[in-house]
């Protein structure tokens, strides 16, 4: 705060610091600074319009309003913050939900617009009749209930969760037009409370001579996923709660594996088996799904970690710029191996760069909020975002991201998945009308 | 144990293990099962064909299971349609697709692994494990990874060699 407090005082103009308007990122935090330009033109406009009508008494303001709910809803003129829903026919591919980022602030998802992946359908599973077993290399096979569960001492912790095929439309060889909940939608960031699988497995007593974990799910794909006992071991949660709440049937009600950072589908919801071996179960979804070509003619395998990536949640396609002026340009990043350091912001498509306010909190492998001031204007403008991480790790450029990744050689569908584990830097094109559209840069 | 006791031994587990957790007895409340009470569910083949279960199943046998209860989904020569293509492909997959069975799965017990638990999607889990085995031994068949006769049991079907088994990068080794 006391960085902060040198600021405040002060009443000089903030000046421009780089390309295309970004203002010093102070501005916005620090009170009585005033914005160079805040009194342009655009805002004399408000004034006058303003001025037109005086203030009445508004309908609501007249008589007694609605019943209280027992479990309080958004309100109704917010009923476009929703989730987008593929596949409306149920074919066996599934059905995704993707969050709409470029309607939410902060950094925690609410639950109902939390991400989800369903390969099945969202069982409705009894927490009663639920079982989670640890057996395999263990020295004690065991069988725990919800009820036996909720005994432990719960641990919770902020984090995202982030299927590894988000953003996958940016392997497309050309910008896919869509907007920030198309293009990075499977991303969510919330609270879970759980019991460590951890204290479970030590409970059960893990062979030395292991080195895996294989979990399975309690609904009809019976998805399962290896995870190496590090990760286990580390930081991995059977998560009960989401944001306060039992977690979402979507989520896996009545348990599901979370594991921080790592890509979601690993994530095991309805968690019902975990096997301890010396081997992966090289399953499906490890084998073919999350396993992509790679310019050389390798493969990848066991990706596993969601690295570091940002993107601008406002302005974004379909948040369009109505006049020339100030804005808040402002984001998300966050990285799977830990804690973000820096984001860096653009106006000129990355010729020049200005340092982000980072939001608190900053938590490790958790949405991070970013943000900083920008006059626009009226030209047309490429916005940026870059973040690096504590591990050292920096968001690739495109270019970057193309020749260690590779493209695909024509547009894919904006819903297809032709690689995973996509954190390339995204372009938003901003043109003289303040449309705004995905742009490479 | 004396109060005065109890508080020492939790101010130095609070000490070696940070301020939120005190060192908490584990409640063990796991009940112990054992395997026979947990057979249903105990699904996993590894890759060196841990867990198959007995018996067996040729590629003949397998077609006809697959005329009946997969080309609605995978195609009638397993081309794919409202799922993904289980026979043929491309040489080599890359980012505008192609992952098949035949260029891509490092192992055959993948086959047999995800059909047990998963297909068919609409019903998953009404198979026996011989029309599972049978038709692992079709969809291996017609990719040409196994002769037509060969059949696949727990001896065989860890031992099919796939073609892109050593053509993977881990790219994390550090994190196993």
């Amino acid at each position: 705060m006391s960085k902060l407090s040198k600021y405040r005082d002060r009443e000089a103009p903030i000046q421009q610091v780089a390309g295309n308007g970004l203002l010093d990122r102070r501005a916005l935090l620090g009170r009585g600074v005033m914005l160079a330009g805040a009194m342009g033109a655009g805002t004399a406009g408000a004034l006058t319009g303003a001025a037109a009508e005086p203030l009445a008494e508004a309908p609501w303001s007249l008589h007694p309003g609605d019943q209280v709910p027992p479990y309080q809803r958004a309100s109704h003129y917010e009923d476009n913050v929703v989730r987008t829903v593929d596949n409306q026919n149920r074919a066996p591919g599934g059905q995704r939900a993707r969050t709409p980022h470029q309607l939410l602030r902060g950094i925690i998802t609410p639950n109902g617009l939390h991400f989800t992946i369903m390969h099945g359908g969202i069982p409705d599973i009894d927490p009663a009749q639920h079982r989670l077993v640890i057996h395999g290399m263990v020295r004690q096979p065991l069988e725990f209930t919800l009820d036996s569960l909720m005994r432990y001492q719960l641990v919770s912790r902020i984090g995202f969760t982030e299927c590894g095929g988000n953003s996958a439309p940016l392997f497309s060889n050309e910008p896919i037009q869509a907007n920030l909940q198309a293009l990075h939608g499977l991303s969510s960031c919330a609270e879970w409370t759980g019991v460590p699988l951890a204290t479970l497995l030590d409970e059960a007593g893990v062979d030395p001579k292991a080195k895996w974990i294989i979990a399975e799910g309690a609904d009809s794909p019976h998805l399962t996923r290896s995870v190496p006992l590090k990760k286990i071991m580390d930081d991995a949660m059977v998560a009960l709660y989401q944001n306060g709440e039992r977690i979402q049937p979507g989520q896996g009600y009545p348990m599901r594996l979370w594991l921080p950072g790592y890509e979601g589908n690993m994530n095991i919801k309805y968690l019902r088996r975990v096997q301890v071996t010396d081997q992966p179960g090289m399953t499906y979804y490890e084998s073919k799904i999350y396993s992509d070509p790679l310019p050389n003619g390798k493969d990848t395998q066991f990706y596993f970690v969601n690295e570091v990536k940002s993107f601008i949640t406002s302005p974004s396609p379909g948040l369009n710029l109505r006049e020339p002026g100030i804005y808040e340009i402002t984001g998300i990043a966050y990285s799977g191996s830990g804690r973000i350091d820096k984001v860096m912001v653009s106006a000129d498509g990355g010729k020049s760069w200005a340092e982000a306010a980072l939001m608190e909190p900053r938590l490790p492998k958790a949405f991070t909020r970013f943000s900083l001031p920008w006059r626009w204007d009226g030209g047309p403008a490429i916005l940026q975002s870059r973040a690096w991480d504590e591990s050292g790790a920096v968001q690739p450029t495109r270019e970057q991201f193309v020749a260690a990744r590779g493209q695909t050689s024509k547009p894919p569908p904006v819903g297809g998945f032709p690689g995973h584990h996509a954190n390339p830097i995204t372009s938003w094109g901003v043109d003289a009308k303040g449309e705004v559209k995905h742009v490479y840069a | 144990m004396s109060m005065r006791k109890v508080a020492l031994l939790t101010g130095i587990a609070a000490l070696a293990f940070g301020a939120g957790i005190a060192l908490a007895e584990s409640p063990h409340l796991g009940k112990p099962i054992a395997p026979s009470d947990f057979a249903a569910w105990d699904l996993n083949v590894l890759p060196d064909g841990s867990n198959l279960p007995p018996g067996g199943g040729k590629a003949a046998e397998g077609q006809q299971i697959f005329a009946e209860k997969c080309v609605v989904c995978h195609g009638q020569k397993g081309e794919g349609g409202l799922a993904a293509r289980v026979i043929g492909g491309p040489p080599k997959a890359t980012l505008d697709g192609g992952k098949v069975i035949a260029n891509y799965y490092p192992y055959a017990t993948t086959v047999f692994d995800f059909i047990r638990r998963s297909m068919p999607w609409n019903a998953p889990r009404t198979l026996t494990d011989h029309e599972v085995y049978a038709l692992t031994a079709y969809l291996l068949a017609a990719n040409k990874l196994i002769p037509e006769d060969e059949e696949m049991n727990a001896t065989t079907l860890p031992k099919v060699k796939m073609p892109n088994r050593d053509n993977f990068v881990v790219w994390f080794p550090d994190r196993i």
